[in-house]
Formats: structure tokens, C-alpha cells, sequence
């Protein structure tokens, strides 16, 4: 392996970690601190007939889940293509 | 057409459509029977993954927790489905990359190590076995209620029907079975789903109408009157927390992380043909499975607010507002013949007093003031409320017969699954790998096919004769997958430096450290009245439930892993190449058994 094709590979994984950081940051804010830790004061808001804190417990975080997933597949395709990483 | 004979031709309807795919999809190779063939597409693999991943407990038991527990339920919808976040970033790419066809496989390999490998492979088919049994006991229930046959009847039909298409096509047969089962579960789900909603709220999105006003006319929100309802009898509000809040934090994570480490959901991320797709298809995944999730909520809130406000029909305090006993409805009666709704007359009145009595200061007012004399609904078995909600809002007959058919393939699809798990454990990491590593392929697939065979057998068994620790298992299961195999995955893929020592002793560490957790509070083996400790919040460690255990083993297998392969010598320098590989999607070749 040539240094240069070396290096390549290590910015692409540092790249890859960077946004998984990123995901797994929201990942824990939707549903642990909204959900759980901050569920309280939260539900004295209201979404509709929802206290806030219930419906990021019940409903929010699912639909932040599917956005990231489809967030990472995207961004991940093109971070595989900017450093020739792709399939 | 009455009931019954329209759940036959329902039923009936579902199997034939599975078994005319299991003769389409027959397997020709161990690939196929195995990953099924490598050449999936990505929505299809996630429409397959959500009918693997929902279970009968998933269709028929979820809402009924949510029901009775409320907000405290959503430790399920989050744990649930937060693990396909860490599934979709932390491990089924890599593992696709790796391209191998079980994920003891990929242990053994990257571990240099059968002693990891054959650890990987006693987790999987605990963890797998412990969770048929419920499945097996599911498709049981569901035949004896609506079809009106024996348990044993029924469940010897369920074992036939998985029997033909898991035995004949593996992987291939049960991923196109699963396919067409998601859709019929989903289906059964979400109509009377609908229909309740539009009674109820005048929504047609269940999701919208649990947060929108009642449709008599009274402008209060649903949620609102709920709590009102419940609260009056003397029952704790619906939307308010009950728990502690660190245990709910830590059985949120324990379910997260178990669900990412179950090995018959990763398996399924071997079947997509590209890495890209490994990634596209955990978001297909988690789509398929939302729509199921997010109705789950309104469907418990629902059904709670009708089964009350059908015995409290007003006012509480007011004697015509509990119903007759002579009056009670259809369902009623249909349900207390199965032993799952218990009426107790207990002050005599003839009528249903439904209350909190557990509540000592709202069962003494309602002693001195109406003569109640304790909750006279002595049993409402949460498992009933799925299945008795479309009785309960009179919905037409059809819509009952379809629910039974999606409880049946909620079942039998992750029944399938497991099995599949487990006799390719057996036939690949076992036979192939340690008894008779010359084995020709055919020889192996017809080994694949005899281990299918065995493992319905022994699941059938089990079900028949569920061990009386049945129930108590499914902390295990989560548990084991949690505690050894999520970690030794996640550290084998993101920590090149961790060697053999340091997974075999971080994956003995975690499940030594949750099975005695567990065996404290439950019994040792599960053997009733050898409990050290009374299962209670005041005695547990840092107030953490047994269940909820799995997310602390976890932590104990990453810092044991990282510590003793610091202490040990690096993995080979080709261990380390495999890692530098399996980071990179580029080269994904087609997955082999070699």
C-alpha cells in the first residue's frame, strides 16, 4: 500500500467516525434527554393534545431514528465517493 | 358469513400464499439457504427484517403494556427501534463487507479464535431459543382462540407450515414468506387501528388522532380525557412517569443494544448484495417497523380508554354508570371463557365496579361513600387487548379474522427467523467448522435442512411444554445479545488493537455478570424460591431491574475487552489487514462460506 492510498484511508475513516459522532450525539438527545431525562418540565409544553415530553417518548424519537438512518446511508454514499471508497 | 368460518378462509388464504412461495423459492446451494443468495434487494430485505424483527410479542403484547403502563411503556417503543440506529451505523455495513454467512463467523474470524466463536455460537442459540419459545406459544394462543382448536392442534399446524418453507428454501424461502407476512401483519394492525381512531377522534391516522380532541363533541383532547378517566378511579395518570428514572434510562439502553446484538436480525444484512444497501436497507428496516411502532401508542391509549369506558360508562359514584353484569358485552363473554377477563362479584350489586384498589385512599371513598368492596375485574390479561379491540369497538368480522391471520405471521415470520439463526449456527459453525471441515456443499445443505428440522422439533417441544421460566427468559435473551455479542462486534469492526484474549475474556465477563444479576433476583437457573434477593426497586443495585441489566454487562465486556487485549499481544498483522478491509466498502465481493 502506497502512502498516499494510506492516507487516504485513514481521512475517510476519520471522516466516517466524525458524522457517526454527529448521528449518535442526536440519537441520544431525541430520546434519552427529551424522552426520558427532561420528560417532566418538557410536558408542560403541548404539541396538539400531546405533552411534548410523552410524544417525543412515543412517537418523536422514532421518526428522529428512521431520519438519521436515512441521513447516514446518504451523506456516507458520498463520503464513499469523495475519497473512491464506493462499490 | 360468521366469524368463524371467515377466520378460516382468512387463515387459510395466508397459508396457502406461504407455502406457494416456499415451492417458488427453493434453495439449490448453501448460500442460498443461508444469506438467500446474496441478491436481495434493499427494500425488500427491510419489509422482511420488520416481519422478523415483530413479533407476536412486538403484535399482540406491546400495546397491552402500553395500555396498562402508559408513558412508562415507552422504554419499549424507544428500545425497540433505537437499536437500528446503532444496527445501521455500528455493525451491518462492516459485517456485510465481511461477507461470511453467520455472525459466530465473523467472531471466530476476526478473534482468530474458535473458543470466541463456539462462546458466539452457546449466546446465539440461548438467546434464540429462549425467544421461540414464546413465538411457538403465540401461534398456539392464536389457533385455540380464533380458530377454535386444541393449543396443541394449532401449534402442530404452525410448526407444519414454517417446517415446508424453512426447510426447504432456508434463508431464500423465509425472506420472500416474510415479506408477504409483514404485509398481512401490517394490514391487521393498522385497519382497525384506523377505524378505532375514527370512532374515537375522527382521525384517520391513528398517530394524529392519540393528539387530537374526542369526536362527541366535548373539545377535550384524547389524551386528556384518558387521564381523566383513569385517574378518577384511582388509577395512576396515563401520561405521567411512574418509574424510576434511572431504570427506564437503563432498560431504553439494555433494549437498544440487545436489539442491534440479536444474531437472527444482523443475519438478515447479509442477504443485500452491496455495503451501500446494507446501510439504505436498516433505514428500510426501520420504516417498515415504524409504521407498526408508532401506531402501537394510540392502539394501548385507545383500547385502555374503551375497556374502561365500556364497565365506567359515566360519573363515577353513580350506580347506573357501572354496567350490569347481565348487560356486559359479547366480547366480554367471549373472553372470560378463555380465563383472560376474570369478574368477580365481589360486594354483590350485580353490577362491575373497576377500580384502583391498590389505591388506599380512593378505596376507602369509594367503601364508606359507594359500597364498593375491591376491584371486581380481578384479571384483564394485557395480552387480550390487541385481539379483543376490534370486538371491543364492534368492528365488522372481517377485520377480527384478519387481526387473527397477522398474529399468526407475526409469529411464524420470527419464528423462522430464529430457527434459521440456530440451525445455521449448528450446521456452519459447528458441523462445517469444528466436527468436518471437508464437508462437500451438498452435504452441508442437507445438514442445514436436518438442523432446521431438529430445531422446529425441539421449539414445537418447548412450546408445548413451556419451562416454567418461560416468561422470565426474555430479560435473557436481550440480556445475552446485549452483554457479549453487541460489544465483541463493535469492538472487533472500530478497535483494531483488540485480540483474541481480550473478546473472549470481555464476552465471558458480560455474560457472567448479567446471567448471575439476573439469577440473584429471579432464582439461580430459574429455579422458583433460590432468589438471593427479593426482586424489588429497593433492592436493586442502583435501582437498575434485572431486565435492564444488559446495558451495564455491556459496558463490563468493552472495559475487560480494551484492558486485556491492552495487556496482550496486537492480533496478527493479517487480523489487522481484515479490519483495515472490512472498514472500507469498496471490493465488496459476493459473500462465500470459505
Amino acid at each position: 500500500m502506497t502512502k498516499e492510498k494510506e492516507d487516504n484511508g485513514v481521512a475517510y475513516w476519520k471522516a466516517n467516525l466524525s458524522l457517526l459522532k454527529f448521528c449518535l450525539v442526536i440519537w441520544f438527545f431525541c430520546s434519552y434527554v427529551l424522552g426520558i431525562f427532561l420528560v417532566e418540565p418538557l410536558n408542560n409544553i403541548m404539541l396538539g393534545g400531546y405533552p411534548l415530553g410523552f410524544w417525543f417518548a412515543q412517537q418523536g424519537s422514532i421518526y428522529v431514528f428512521l431520519v438519521l438512518i436515512v441521513f447516514y446511508a446518504i451523506r456516507m454514499g458520498q463520503i464513499d465517493r469523495q475519497f473512491g471508497m464506493e462499490e | 358469513m360468521d366469524l368463524h368460518t371467515l377466520t378460516f378462509l382468512v387463515v387459510g388464504f395466508t397459508f396457502a400464499i406461504y407455502i406457494g412461495i416456499a415451492i417458488w423459492a427453493r434453495a439449490g446451494s448453501t448460500k442460498d439457504f443461508y444469506i438467500a443468495g446474496g441478491g436481495i434487494k434493499s427494500w425488500q430485505n427491510g419489509m422482511a427484517t420488520g416481519a422478523d424483527w415483530m413479533s407476536a410479542a412486538s403484535f399482540i403484547s406491546m400495546a397491552g403494556l402500553i395500555a396498562f403502563k402508559g408513558y412508562d411503556a415507552s422504554v419499549y417503543l424507544m428500545g425497540w427501534t433505537g437499536g437500528y440506529v446503532l444496527l445501521a451505523m455500528l455493525l451491518a455495513p462492516y459485517l456485510r463487507k465481511f461477507g461470511k454467512f453467520t455472525v459466530p463467523e465473523f467472531i471466530g474470524d476476526r478473534f482468530y479464535s474458535q473458543g470466541a466463536r463456539l462462546t458466539a455460537v452457546g449466546c446465539l442459540i440461548t438467546a434464540s431459543i429462549t425467544y421461540v419459545i414464546g413465538q411457538m406459544k403465540g401461534i398456539g394462543v392464536a389457533f385455540s382462540r380464533f380458530l377454535e382448536v386444541d393449543f396443541t392442534t394449532g401449534l402442530f399446524i404452525g410448526m407444519g407450515i414454517v417446517f415446508i418453507y424453512a426447510v426447504l428454501g432456508g434463508m431464500k424461502g423465509i425472506t420472500y414468506t416474510q415479506i408477504a407476512q409483514y404485509v398481512v401483519l401490517i394490514f391487521a394492525y393498522t385497519v382497525p387501528a384506523i377505524f378505532i381512531s375514527l370512532n374515537l377522534t375522527g382521525s384517520v391516522l391513528p398517530q394524529i388522532g392519540l393528539g387530537s380532541t374526542m369526536a362527541d363533541g366535548s373539545g377535550m383532547f384524547m389524551l386528556d380525557r384518558l387521564n381523566q378517566t383513569v385517574t378518577d378511579l384511582g388509577f395512576a395518570s396515563y401520561t405521567i412517569q411512574q418509574g424510576s428514572t434511572m431504570n427506564m434510562f437503563m432498560l431504553t439502553l439494555s433494549l437498544m443494544i440487545g436489539t442491534a446484538g440479536l444474531p437472527h436480525v444482523i443475519v438478515r444484512f447479509f442477504t443485500v448484495p452491496k455495503v451501500s444497501d446494507a446501510r439504505s436497507s436498516a433505514g428500510w428496516a426501520l420504516f417498515f417497523i415504524a409504521l407498526l411502532y408508532t401506531t402501537a401508542p394510540a392502539v394501548g391509549a385507545m383500547a385502555r380508554y374503551n375497556i374502561t369506558n365500556t364497565i365506567q360508562t359515566g360519573e363515577v359514584g353513580v350506580v347506573e354508570n357501572n354496567i350490569q353484569y347481565a348487560e356486559r358485552p359479547q366480547w366480554f363473554k367471549n373472553w372470560e371463557k378463555t380465563g383472560l377477563l376474570v369478574f368477580e362479584d365481589k360486594n354483590g350489586d350485580g353490577r362491575i365496579q373497576y377500580y384502583n384498589d391498590k389505591n388506599a385512599t380512593f378505596a376507602a371513598k369509594a367503601e364508606a361513600e359507594w359500597g364498593w368492596k375491591g376491584n371486581e375485574m380481578v384479571k384483564i390479561d394485557r395480552d387480550i387487548m390487541v385481539l379483543a379491540n376490534p370486538e371491543i369497538a364492534q368492528l365488522p368480522n372481517w377485520v377480527i379474522a384478519l387481526v387473527a391471520a397477522g398474529g399468526l405471521a407475526a409469529a411464524l415470520s420470527t419464528a423462522a427467523g430464529l430457527l434459521l439463526a440456530i440451525s445455521s449456527s449448528i450446521s456452519h459453525d459447528l458441523l462445517k467448522s469444528v466436527f468436518m471441515p471437508n464437508i462437500s456443499e451438498k452435504n452441508e445443505l442437507m445438514a442445514g435442512r436436518i438442523a432446521m428440522s431438529g430445531a422446529i422439533a425441539v421449539a414445537g417441544y418447548l412450546g408445548m411444554n413451556p419451562p416454567g421460566f418461560a416468561a422470565q427468559v426474555v430479560a435473557l435473551a436481550f440480556g445475552l445479545a446485549a452483554s457479549s455479542i453487541f460489544p465483541a462486534l463493535m469492538m472487533g469492526i472500530f478497535y483494531k488493537r483488540s485480540n483474541n484474549a481480550g473478546a473472549v475474556a470481555g464476552m465471558l465477563v458480560g455474560i457472567l455478570s448479567t446471567l448471575i444479576y439476573i439469577f440473584l433476583y429471579k432464582g439461580w437457573f430459574f429455579v422458583p424460591g433460590t432468589a438471593s434477593l427479593p426482586d424489588n426497586p429497593a433492592n436493586w443495585f442502583l435501582g437498575i431491574s434485572p431486565g435492564a441489566f444488559g446495558a451495564l454487562g455491556a459496558l463490563l465486556n468493552f472495559v475487560t475487552n480494551y484492558v486485556v487485549s491492552g495487556m496482550t499481544a496486537p492480533p496478527p498483522e493479517h487480523i489487522q489487514q481484515l479490519v483495515e478491509d472490512i472498514r472500507i466498502p469498496r471490493g465488496a465481493g459476493e459473500a462465500t462460506g470459505h
